[in-house]
């Protein structure tokens, strides 16, 4: 108590949580990727919109109040049921997956290619869920993962020949113990410093893939890689990768979903619900965070390698820091911790963008004010139960 | 049989002298106090027993085993549970949930038998939830089993956290003021409680302000002041002492 109430009110804290320090923390963030002017712009927006925000945040309270009376009004005016009995569920289930399952009959190339493109971001987003859903340790390098799996595949394809199923298992495996090694140092920190920690472990991974020229062929990036192969069968087709991602994300979302409900998950929630507490109830909270460490980057692998067996093509490009914000976002999105809710997350960012691009120069916009409203009225996202924070 | 030893504990944070030497043992079936004015160092000495904090000096053993140094979950998995005098639940999970997870020292299985989910798994799945269930109707919890922790009333939080540190199979509890912030009725009720966990074979050590409490359950009271053990004793004894009326109502009464 006395630890908790004194690090709140350090001014250090005060520091790191005035608008002037967010706006420049993030400016500076961008500083490498869109040059000074940029991020000089950037600063000025962000320190203006955090200080509003700062400024009405007493206002917020009321107008979720009438938010929600409005949403009472709506639903009682209405009278709109949501499907509760059992049988609507199942028969919601069932239309969904037909939809879902037959996609590449009544789709076209495009479309397939961006719901392929989901199914790897949701199991990316689900093995970050993990880490900062499930145990609360804010990861903002997870990307690295991703790379690693990626590149593993990329150069065991290229370089040794070996196969698609060959490949996969040596490259998660590789991508775990990357995770092992990353979490060692890391789960000495707390909080916001662990987050810059992960950052800059994304930001290596890159530098290196960018860099080391004689072995990953920097930015030029690997090409010539191959899809997977079944029973002899190369799956080059849109709509067979389709099924093929579709088997991966099942499997991902029915073995996070077994774990989660078992004495590992509710270990993890533990941690991220009270760490002290954890500890005095008998869980070896380092070997837990680590574990919960370890497990999420083997999904960011398998999503890597999935990457580069569609793409047959990998550049350092795919793995900026951006990327792990885009994930991140799927998370927080979808709800934290939530399973069903990360889908949702995860699918709505890759095809948000999409459908808005005709009008180009405001979607970043529409996107960055949709999530901001998210964070208004809904904190714990779309799905989750819990409002988004990383305690100490 | 002693089941708790505390030797010369000495806990400095900095300048600050928490605890000085600090000497008492427990007896196994005991329900023992630790009373002492705010600041006295009660909380840090739950601290050091239960791995949280590091003592600066001195030693603690539990059924003659070294404890000190160990971490939390080694010295909990020896059969040391706890409550907080801030209460520490998992807000966000049921408060079913909150007892299951306790058990995580006393269940094994594994990621795999999570996935493929095996006949062990179902098993011991099954008797964590029973064991749950027991312990809360212990606590007189069970009709909240699905409601998340924190949305409880405050008396009944105080009371899932004993249910929670039941459900680590203990033979020592540590309770830290159990009572604070109850009224009367819910008072008499966490007496009972407490009496109960004595008559299940457990020894207690309280931190407790409510003299009610203290004089009308404990065996042995020991009693801190600015760090230092300055009396320990029967109630009536500690009743009379006139060292321990002057720490707490001051020197001039
Ligand atoms: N983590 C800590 N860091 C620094 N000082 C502490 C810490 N914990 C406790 N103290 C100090 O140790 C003394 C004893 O505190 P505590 O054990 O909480 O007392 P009690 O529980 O008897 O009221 C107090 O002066 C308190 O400020
Ligand atoms: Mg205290």
């Amino acid at each position: 108590m006395n630890k908790a109430v004194s690090k709140t009110d350090s001014p250090i804290h005060r520091f790191t949580h005035s608008p002037f320090f967010i706006a420049l923390w993030l400016a500076l963030l961008f500083l490498p990727f869109k040059g000074l002017k940029a991020a000089g712009i950037l600063f000025i927006v962000l320190f203006a919109a955090v200080s509003m925000l700062n400024m009405f945040k007493k206002y917020v309270g009321t107008m979720k109040g009438v938010f929600s009376d409005f949403k009472q009004y709506l639903l009682g005016r209405s009278r709109i049921k949501l499907p509760e009995s059992k049988t609507r569920s199942i028969a919601l289930t069932l239309l969904m997956s037909v939809v879902v399952m037959a996609l590449p009959f009544y789709g076209h190339d495009y479309l397939i290619d961006i719901a392929v493109l989901s199914g790897i971001y949701i199991i990316l987003a689900q093995g970050l869920n993990i880490v900062v859903g499930f145990t609360g340790l804010l990861n903002l390098g997870f990307v690295a993962f991703y790379a690693i799996g990626a590149y593993s595949y990329a150069l065991l394809n290229t370089k040794l020949g070996m196969g698609f199923w060959a490949s996969l298992p040596l490259s998660v495996m590789l991508v775990t113990l990357s995770g092992f090694i990353l979490a060692i140092p890391a789960l000495r920190l707390r909080g916001d410093y662990l987050a810059i920690v992960t950052l800059g472990f994304g930001e290596i991974v890159r530098l290196v893939l960018n860099n080391w020229d004689s072995f990953t062929k920097g930015p030029n990036g690997i090409g010539g890689i191959e899809p997977p192969n079944i029973f002899g069968m190369q799956i080059s087709k849109l709509g067979h990768f389709y099924y093929f991602i579709i088997i991966f994300v099942l499997l991902a979302v029915f073995i996070i979903r077994r774990v989660s409900a078992s004495r590992i998950g509710r270990a993890w929630i533990a941690i991220r619900e009270d760490e002290i507490a954890s500890s005095s109830i008998g869980i070896n909270t380092t070997a837990y965070k680590l574990y919960s460490f370890a497990f999420g980057a083997f999904w960011a692998g398998l999503a890597g390698v999935l990457f580069a067996a569609k793409m047959q093509f990998v550049s350092p490009e795919s793995f900026t820091f951006m990327e792990s914000v885009l994930v991140l976002c799927m998370v927080i999105l979808g709800g934290l911790g939530s399973i069903p809710g990360v889908v949702l997350g995860a699918i709505i960012l890759v095809m948000l963008p999409e459908m808005l691009r005709e009008v180009q120069l405001y979607r970043m916009l529409a996107l960055g004010s949709g999530l901001v409203m998210l964070m208004i009225f809904r904190p714990q996202g779309l799905m989750g139960g819990k409002g988004v924070s990383f305690r100490g | 049989m002693y089941l708790l030893e505390v030797r010369d504990l000495t806990k400095h944070f900095g300048g600050i002298r928490a605890i000085e030497e600090v000497r008492f043992r427990a007896k196994e079936g005991s329900i023992m106090s630790i009373i002492g004015p705010n600041g006295a160092g009660k909380t840090t000495l739950f601290n050091c027993l239960t791995g949280i904090t590091r003592p600066t000096k001195g030693a603690i053993s539990f059924f003659d085993m070294e404890t000190t140094g160990l971490k939390p979950d080694s010295i909990v998995k020896l059969g040391v549970a706890r409550t907080f005098q801030n209460i520490r639940l998992f807000r966000e999970m049921t408060v079913i949930e909150n007892v299951m997870v306790s058990q995580h020292c006393r269940t094994r299985s594994g990621l795999l038998s999570a996935i493929i989910r095996s006949n062990n798994f179902r098993n011991e799945e099954k008797t964590i939830k029973e064991k749950a269930l027991e312990y809360l109707e212990l606590v007189g919890l069970e009709a909240y089993a699905d409601t998340v922790a924190g949305s409880l009333p405050y008396g009944s939080q105080k009371r899932l956290e004993i249910a929670r540190a039941i459900a680590t199979e203990p033979r020592l509890i540590l309770l830290d003021e159990p009572t604070a912030g109850m009224n009367p009725q819910e008072t008499g009720e966490m007496m009972e409680l407490i009496k109960k966990l004595q008559e299940l074979g457990k020894t207690i050590i309280l931190i407790e302000h409510d003299m009610k409490v203290v004089m009308g359950i404990s065996e042995n009271i020991v009693v801190l002041d600015h760090g230092v053990k300055i009396a320990e004793g029967a109630p009536e004894e500690i009743r009379k002492n006139p060292m321990v009326i002057e720490a707490y109502l001051g020197k001039e009464h």
